[in-house]
């Protein structure tokens, strides 16, 4: 499998760039409606990602959850707010140019932080299964899931109780 | 017999060894479980097309396609040149980028999942950890095409069916997900090959009170999420056209219809490897077990649509919600029983679970009938 | 393998365009789409140091687990309050929205 390696690392950074260059298109696109579809390649592209980091059942998480639901959420909202196809409204707001400037500056200041911080890296990377995951989620973490599966409910009921339309 | 396949295969690759470096002879291998599966998924798709035209012919007491070639064999090739030579026409209004888009996506998870599916003993292209997870979460991606291609036709019908589709898969999705999880309890893995030899000696999981109702409930919202008849109400001809492909034409119709057939075989597929004991079966090669158990049952979901009308929106999604979600989430109760008890009380327990939990489901659900009227002054 | 610097870097681009869709975006469904696209990056971090730091690979999976769930409430609520001044207010961009402001 050894030298098998350079193609895999190859598909990483392939992959790599297409998220980049979908998440640009989805922040910069007018065209709401594609925006949407580009977020959901940037989504499949991060599962992507996982898989290739032996996170297979988060990567399965992602598609599920982020593409299977929340994109589904987002392009119906897009879709009931209307208006869309209309490309005379602008998409962006005055803070286009100082946001991309401040921006640059964050970025010039982590990359260099970045590249200088002593990483200690395993020799041999972990990889998890989704049965250990599962004892973590009944065992150690048992109080965080019980609360999050609260957040998720109230949220289920909040999101019914302010989309109901008033009779 | 039963290693055909695998020996085929591992004779190619060692003849290669002879003379390619190591991972020239992984990439043969990769490449032949891909082209195995591309060659595979289209065929299936033409000639279910041409399977279900002759069954529900037969249904309907004509022949069905019987000109071109024997038996009409030939048939699905004359399709394939009539849709690669027909007008491709885009609507003036519709968003041209992803009504071209929607088409070619949606094939793609199609083809997808047939990776996890163990056509026979050894003979699975990826043995993924995360196996069923793996098969519902790229299904479920099958959403969010269909709804752009909807929005992208920009036609009324298009957008009916395509909301339609939503509503309805999104309900299906949960009853589906919820059907699988005894089964995942008793295994202890999300495997699919693991599942199979799980049932090893004709310990299948439909053979158990909680297997029964989860196999029932598990082809059903496939059907349902593959929108077939009874619960084809996203491309209903009758109601609006033909829902979200009405806009499409040629080889992207083509497309859709091929990611659906190819998704009602690996719903088919995996529903005999979950519940039906996948490849394993006597005397014959397990291989052809797998696809002897698929078509059945891809026989009974074209018996479905030749005998039975068309569900009411409400109906189906009072059917997903009030019935299925609810059984799905007791017959995980009676599986949960049936394991934390010894060999003869858990089956005589689980199963009064789940005929207690189908008897008051089916009484709560009962549609409200009027009382009927007694007529005392108007006898004569 | 590839090396933890650009995977970082690569997770701090993604993190700053989704900061600059938040930014710029009017729309307020962009701006959520935007937020999604910050989640991913903090998300893919997560994951990354699981497998090459000395944590437990559990511990940052379950945090993943934790942010993915979180964000699919996020989404609900916030596509529910959207809609719902779309209703009231005819308009779902930002600057537009200025009820408390003379």
């Amino acid at each position: 499998m050894n030298s098998f390696a350079p193609l895999v690392s190859v598909v990483q950074y392939v992959l790599m760039f297409i998220v980049l260059g979908a998440a640009i298109v989805t922040v910069s696109i007018g065209n709401l409606f594609r925006a949407a579809i580009f977020l959901a390649f940037t989504l499949l592209g991060v599962a992507g990602l996982y898989f290739f980091l032996h996170a297979d059942f988060i990567a399965a998480m992602q598609i599920l959850i982020y593409v299977g639901a929340i994109m589904t959420l987002v392009i119906f909202a897009v879709m009931l707010t209307g208006k869309m196809q209309d490309p005379l409204v602008a998409q962006s707001n005055r803070q286009k140019i100082p946001a991309f400037i401040i921006l640059c500056g964050v970025s010039a200041f982590l990359i260099p932080t970045i590249l200088k911080a002593p990483w200690r890296t395993l020799a041999t990377p972990h990889a998890t299964t989704a049965a250990n995951l599962g004892r973590a989620l009944m065992g150690e973490f048992v109080f965080p899931f019980e609360i999050v599966s609260l957040v998720l409910l109230v949220a289920l009921i909040g999101a019914i109780a302010t989309a109901r339309s008033d009779e | 017999m039963d290693q055909l396949f695998v020996n085929l295969k591992h004779s190619i690759l060692i003849f290669a060894g002879n003379f390619l470096p190591e991972w020239a002879v992984i990439l043969i291998s990769i490449l032949i479980s891909v082209t195995a599966i591309a060659v595979f998924g289209p065929v299936t798709m033409m000639y279910l097309t041409l399977l279900e035209r002759k069954f529900v012919g037969r249904i309907q007491n004509r022949f069905g396609p019987n000109r071109v070639g024997k038996w009409g064999l030939l048939q699905p090739l004359a399709d394939g040149v009539k849709m690669l030579t027909k007008e491709d026409i885009v609507p003036k209004g519709a968003d041209h980028f992803a009504h071209f888009l929607a088409p070619v996506a949606i094939v793609i998870p199609a083809l997808l999942v047939f990776a996890v599916v163990p056509f026979g003993r050894n003979m699975v292209a990826v043995d993924l950890s995360i196996g069923i997870l793996f098969f519902l979460a790229l299904s479920s991606t099958t959403t969010i095409w269909i709804f752009v291609a909807a929005w992208a036709s920009r036609n009324k019908f298009s957008l009916l069916g395509g909301l339609r589709s939503v509503a309805q898969m999104v309900s299906y999705e949960i009853p589906m997900v919820l059907s699988v999880v005894p089964v995942l309890m008793v295994v202890g893995s999300f495997s699919t090959v693991a599942i199979v030899e799980a049932q090893s000696g004709w310990n299948w999981f439909v053979l158990t009170p909680w297997g029964l109702i989860g196999f029932v409930l598990f082809f059903l919202t496939g059907v349902a999420e593959v929108n077939r008849t009874p619960f084809d109400l996203p491309e209903g001809e009758s109601e609006i056209v033909a829902g979200f492909h009405t806009e499409y034409s040629g080889m992207k119709f083509a497309l859709f219809y091929m990611a659906e057939f190819m998704n009602s075989f690996t719903i088919s597929a995996i529903v005999s490897t979950v519940y039906l004991g996948g490849w394993q079966g006597p005397w014959l090669p397990g291989w052809l077990w797998l696809l002897i158990k698929s078509y059945a049952l891809i026989l009974v979901m074209m018996w479905f649509r030749g005998t039975l009308p068309r569900f009411r929106v409400d109906q189906l999604m009072g059917f997903a919600w009030k019935f299925l979600l609810p059984l799905a989430l007791l017959n995980i109760f009676a599986a949960g029983v049936w394991l934390a008890f010894a060999r003869p009380v858990n089956y005589l327990l689980s199963a009064i679970i789940v005929a207690l939990a189908l008897f008051i489901l089916y009484f709560a659900n009962r549609p409200d009938m009027p009382k009927k009227r007694v007529y005392r002054y108007a006898v004569e | 393998m590839m090396s933890i610097n650009h995977f970082l870097i690569f997770t701090t681009l993604l993190f700053l365009i989704g900061l600059y869709g938040a930014l710029s975006r009017r729309n307020m469904i962009g701006i959520l789409m935007s937020i999604e696209i910050m989640l991913n990056a903090v998300n893919l971090n997560f994951i990354f140091f699981s497998r090459f730091l000395d944590v437990p690979a559990e511990t940052a999976q379950v945090f993943a687990i934790f942010v993915i769930v979180l964000a699919a409430a996020t989404a609900a609520v916030g596509l529910a309050i959207v809609l719902q001044i779309y209703r009231n207010q005819k308009t779902i961009y930002t600057d537009e929205i200025d009820l408390l402001k003379w």
